[in-house]
């Protein structure tokens, strides 16, 4: 299918599901009324700003806040020496994955130690913003430097192996892929880089708190409520039912708003202080000095095969970087697992450990790093066997999972790379690097594969039939742009067979059943299979009401013998049913009401185990992803080589497209994020201070529209039979592949191969 | 942002006696630049002088065929003037590579001939920066040097000049006029910013109660063949890597006129006047194009990240003439 963006219909009949229906939050977002969480009102607010060390480690030896506190308007000044008791970052407890989100193991301005460059020391409260931010520019802090380890690059060699735990592998083999490498006849041995990442969404980090005696309430752009309720909870000492956190929008986050950064605790402190409502926003600069980003990694991908492309041997190793204070590892090489069938295998994760702030997750954070690796080493093996690219894959294309032999849940990477080809015209391409040309302009097509994993968690929904035939649904999941009320009113809308129009959603706050967090393309999925288990009990509930009444034509039917349309159940056999309206009328009843999950603290716990228990069964049967194939074509300049991508196409396997507008939108959004990473994005962290010099928008290059060529997207729309509804998630595959594809279209337009990105100009010369 | 003091100043006479009792005060005109270093605590003033209001707004033909260009006239405007458009085209790339489309409707001509370097050394308050705070050192050497300068730095700074107007005035001989209560004077662009030395925080020849009232462009008759070509990280809304402005008439089988200067290489808008010297009068080859490109690069002073600047200007010089050449360059 491919996306057509036409206006939505008014009152639609049938089917909606896949159809790409304008969001429903589409006229508040462009209109203003939409409220982020820096836009809500409240009577008495004062603003906070954030003090940012400038030494990696220290001891805080003294603060001056004299000058701060004497501008006008300031209500407080709060660092290490004033500032209340909160309790220590909580431990993990895999019961409770809300204790994996503390951003860090600092106890903000509960010690005098600075463990990074830009860990908030001290937060001003003041009146207005503007005094708030000329009052932290005054104060004064001094340290006593502690000797710190901040570059990446000279600690690599130090790099430890990934332990594997049940929920992530650090490494896997099969067979002896070194001895398979060395024996094979041509082979590719090469080391990738890639730098740090730093997030940049639309909306900066932003909280308003609001105390009311034990009981706060937060607004906050999140990618999971429940988890900053549950942090804050543990960090003030106060019971979490009487936090409530709202996040009905979210201008943007992409894995950055995921865990819980010092500028929220730190709101919510300023505002435990002052006895007064808080906002705070970070700047632009505060995003990158106090919440974490991508890892920087150095990648060894080799690849051996027989003459005829057969892998014999694939091997792919990382370095990624963690803080002293948090982060993780992340799998860089989770599809190097998945992607071909070589007979021998090796992947293994490394860390090293630097004096930095945690990294944290950003867009596929692992396979949008690692699919730029291995795919631009596919690249590199078809030209040393004289194979088209994609014909290399072809031949190499699994039938199972190669490095376990577990069937996939679904797999059509193939007829991807069959409909992309022949959509982009991959078949005018003349493989000779350097033999395409638009008159000045040397010109290249490339293409990498895309590849994702799915998830679901586990997500608490209602949902309510009214008399009147309207329905609302209730989750606490999240919306940070993607559509996710779009969607799951429009699953609704076809489970009940109402229109579209008589759903209403409701997301984004703690007071709902607790949803799962918007975090590994699995928002969608998980409040889907719950959407349509609860559907599934209101039409058992109608029924019983129907089948109660000697009146009504579904009496003594099954549910599996009707169907729900046009706003009731009706029979297959022959057309006879009623409206919902009709039995609850009848029935005297307002509504009919179910509930997947439990929010009591029981409850929570079974849902957790439940989650955890078919994760892990799952994970034994099937291997589930999306994938893709990435078609990029680049123009270079002979002269200056700057490199402008002049057409992109994407073909997905993403399973059942429930809006086909807002997950084009999605996937997209996810290649231009992945032109940033091929062309753009560097985090520049100086090796002599731990600082980041690049943390504005200015400096750090983020694609511009002139950037970003049209996009065409296209999808299998094939279910995957695994999943709810067949449906997988599309919030990240759009990145991966996409670096390798632009790194192999610049190859075939100049005959340079650039391994560290990047891809600037300077390596084009 | 540190709290100050605001005048408006509805003219020049009134602009330049606030300044003139003032010390610690500043002109803000578009306050595209200022703004930006009064938040990040670089600049700050006691007390603002509003200037945007002055009445210095015209793009006026002179006699002669030149062209008088008042200093509050806003960037966007003059790109579309159809004097500049038709008798300078260089200058209307130039200010059209800058910057963003929002920037450009409020940045002034004056304002943007006195915007300052966007070294990220500068921009930090933690980093030392003999520019910001003179004789504190300079943190940009053994730091990131991509967009630092390999033309006229010294040991004490190699901030590159951001601007790309600049870049364009220099090429066309600009000269600017700056007002005070002591009088009028002329400077010619090229010798308005001056290299850094042992004093850059001294970056250019006005003074501190000097305010600039107009640019104005003699005739310059082969600047209709001009072009600015400009090199950056992305395709829009970037600094440049290396910017070359050029102006090209050939007659006879040989260059008769040149006017040539570089952007992002130098610690000041830089007019190549070793390179003219060498195409004046030389067959308009590509080997001569090299050649005087090398020549002016000879100089060149690299830091690690910055040496690839070297060659990517020797590169855009030589493609810049060389289209100027086939777009007509030959009489």
């Amino acid at each position: 299918m491919t996306q057509v963006e036409n206006r939505p219909r008014t009152g639609t009949s049938g089917p909606v599901v896949g159809r790409p229906i304008d969001r429903v939050d589409g006229v508040a977002k462009t209109t203003g009324a939409a409220r982020y969480s820096a836009e809500y009102p409240y009577a008495d607010i004062a603003h906070a700003a954030l003090v940012h060390a400038n030494v990696t480690r220290a001891r805080i030896t003294a603060v001056d806040t004299a000058a701060a506190s004497a501008v006008r308007g300031v209500l407080a000044v709060i660092t290490h020496l004033n500032a209340p008791p909160m309790k220590p970052a909580r431990p993990v407890n895999l019961v409770n994955l809300s204790t994996l989100a503390s951003g860090s193991s600092v106890n903000y301005l509960n010690t005098d130690e600075v463990h990074w460059n830009g860990q908030p020391v001290a937060v001003v409260v003041a009146e207005t913003l503007d005094a708030a931010e000329e009052a932290a520019a005054l104060v004064a802090v001094s340290y006593e430097e502690l000797p710190a380890t901040v570059d990446f690059g000279a600690q690599e060699p130090h790099a430890t192996p990934q332990k594997s735990t049940a929920i992530s592998s650090g490494g896997a083999t099969k067979g002896d892929a070194e001895a398979a490498l060395a024996a094979a006849p041509v082979s590719v041995d090469l080391r990738f880089t890639t730098p740090g990442h730093h997030h940049n969404a639309l909306e900066p980090h932003a909280t308003t708190a609001a105390w009311d005696g034990d009981r706060l309430v937060v607004h906050e752009g999140a990618q999971n409520v429940a988890w900053v309720r549950d942090q804050l909870a543990w960090k003030f000492d106060v019971p979490p039912a009487g936090i409530r956190v709202i996040a009905p929008y979210v201008g943007g986050a992409f894995g950055g708003k995921t865990m819980i950064w010092p500028g929220t605790i730190l709101t919510v402190l300023a505002a435990r202080v002052t006895g007064r409502p808080v906002r705070m926003m970070l700047t632009r600069e505060g995003v990158y000095r106090a919440v974490g980003g991508r890892t920087p990694s150095t990648q060894r991908v080799a690849l051996g095969a027989d003459a005829d492309g057969s892998m014999t041997a694939l091997i792919h190793t990382s370095v990624t970087q963690i803080g002293r204070v948090g982060g993780g590892p992340e799998q860089v090489t989770s599809q190097s697992r998945h992607l071909y069938d070589a007979e021998n295998i090796l992947v293994q994760q490394n860390q090293v450990t630097l004096d930095a702030l945690s990294n944290t997750a950003m867009r596929a954070p692992g396979e949008s790093i690692g699919t730029f690796a291995l795919e631009a080493a596919v690249d590199e093996l078809a030209y040393e066997l004289g194979i088209d690219p994609i014909e290399l894959r072809m031949r190499n294309e699994p039938a199972r999972n190669p490095i376990d032999g577990k069937r996939f849940a679904h797999r059509a990477l193939r007829e991807a790379y069959a409909r992309g080809a022949e959509l982009f015209g991959w078949s005018d391409r003349t493989p000779q690097p350097g033999s395409m040309r638009d008159g000045r302009w040397l010109v290249g097509m490339g293409v990498a594969s895309a590849y994702h994993p799915s998830w679901q968690f586990q997500a608490n929904v209602t949902v309510r039939l009214a008399a009147d035939g309207t329905v609302l649904v209730r989750c606490g999941f999240h919306e940070m742009g993607m559509g996710g009320a779009t969607a799951q009113a429009q699953i609704a809308a076809d489970a009940l067979g109402v229109p579209f129009e008589s759903v209403r959603v409701e997301y984004g706050d703690t007071t709902l059943p607790t949803g799962p967090g918007a975090g590994g393309s699995g928002q969608t999925a998980s409040v889907a299979a719950s959407v349509v288990a609860a559907c599934e009990k209101v039409q058992r509930t109608v029924l019983a009401l129907a089948t109660g009444s000697k009146d009504s034509p579904l009496r003594g039917q099954r549910l599996a013998d009707l169907r729900a349309r046009d706003g009731g159940l009706y029979r297959t056999d022959d057309t006879r049913g009623e409206s919902y309206a009709a039995i609850l009328g009848r029935a005297g009843r307002v509504s009919v009401d179910a509930a997947v999950g439990s929010d009591t603290r029981l409850g929570g716990i079974v849902g957790q185990m439940r989650f955890l228990s078919k994760f892990l069964l799952d994970n034994r049967r099937w291997v589930k992803a999306a994938s893709g194939a990435q078609f990029c074509e680049v123009r270079v300049d002979p002269d200056t080589g700057e490199v402008r991508v002049s057409r992109w196409l994407g073909v997905f396997d993403v399973g059942t497209v429930i809006n086909a507008k807002t997950a084009s939108s999605q996937l997209r959004g996810g290649i231009v994020m992945g032109l940033g990473m091929a062309l753009g994005e560097e985090t520049l962290v100086d090796p002599r201070t731990g600082r980041i010099m690049n943390a504005n928008l200015s400096d750090y290059h983020v694609p511009v529209h002139a950037d970003v060529p049209p996009i065409e997207v296209h999808y299998l729309d094939e279910p995957d039979p695994t999943m709810p509804l067949g449906l997988i998630g599309v919030g990240e595959v759009g990145i991966t592949g996409v670096a390798a594809a632009v790194a192999n279209a610049v190859h075939h337009a100049t005959g340079r191969r650039v391994r560290d990105l990047p891809i600037t100009l300077d390596k084009l010369l | 942002m540190k709290a100050f003091a605001y005048v408006s100043a509805p003219d020049v006479a009134t602009a330049v006696r606030a300044i003139a009792t003032e010390p610690r005060a500043k002109f803000i005109g578009g306050g595209t630049n200022l703004v930006d270093l009064m938040r990040e605590d670089i600049e700050r003033p006691d007390t603002v002088v509003d200037i945007s209001g002055i009445a210095l707004t015209g793009v006026e033909e002179l006699a002669g065929g030149g062209v008088r260009i008042g200093a509050m006239v806003r960037n966007s405007h003059l790109a579309a003037h159809p004097l500049i458009r038709s008798r300078y085209p260089v200058l209307a790339q130039a200010i059209l590579a800058g910057a963003s489309g929002q920037l450009r409707n409020m940045a002034t001509v004056g304002g943007n001939i006195l915007q300052r370097t966007r070294c990220p050394y500068f921009y930090d308050r933690a980093a030392a920066c003999n520019k910001r705070e003179p004789g504190s050192g300079c943190d940009a050497f053994g730091g990131f040097t991509r967009n630092h300068a390999v033309l006229g730095g010294s040991e004490s700074c190699i901030a590159a000049h951001p601007s790309d107007m600049c870049v364009a005035l220099a090429a066309l001989d600009a000269v600017v006029e700056v007002e005070s209560v002591r009088g009028v004077r002329r400077i010619p662009l090229v010798e308005f910013h001056r290299l850094p030395g042992a004093t850059p925080h001294v970056e250019t020849d006005i003074a501190a109660d000097e305010l600039i009232t107009a640019v104005e462009l003699p005739a310059l008759p082969v600047a209709t063949t001009s072009r600015y070509r400009k090199v950056r990280d992305r395709a829009s809304y970037a600094f440049a890597l290396v910017s070359v402005a050029a102006a090209l008439e050939v007659q006879h089988g040989t260059v008769a006129t040149v006017r040539l200067a570089l952007g992002g290489v130098g610690a000041k808008p830089w007019r190549a006047h070793e390179a003219e010297r060498l195409l004046l009068g030389a067959a308009p080859t590509e080997e001569s194009f090299r050649r005087a490109a090398a020549a002016e690069l000879a100089p060149a002073v690299a830091q690690p990240h910055n040496a690839f600047k070297i060659e990517l200007a020797e590169r855009t010089i030589v493609a810049t003439l060389a289209q100027l050449l086939a777009a007509g360059g030959a009489a």
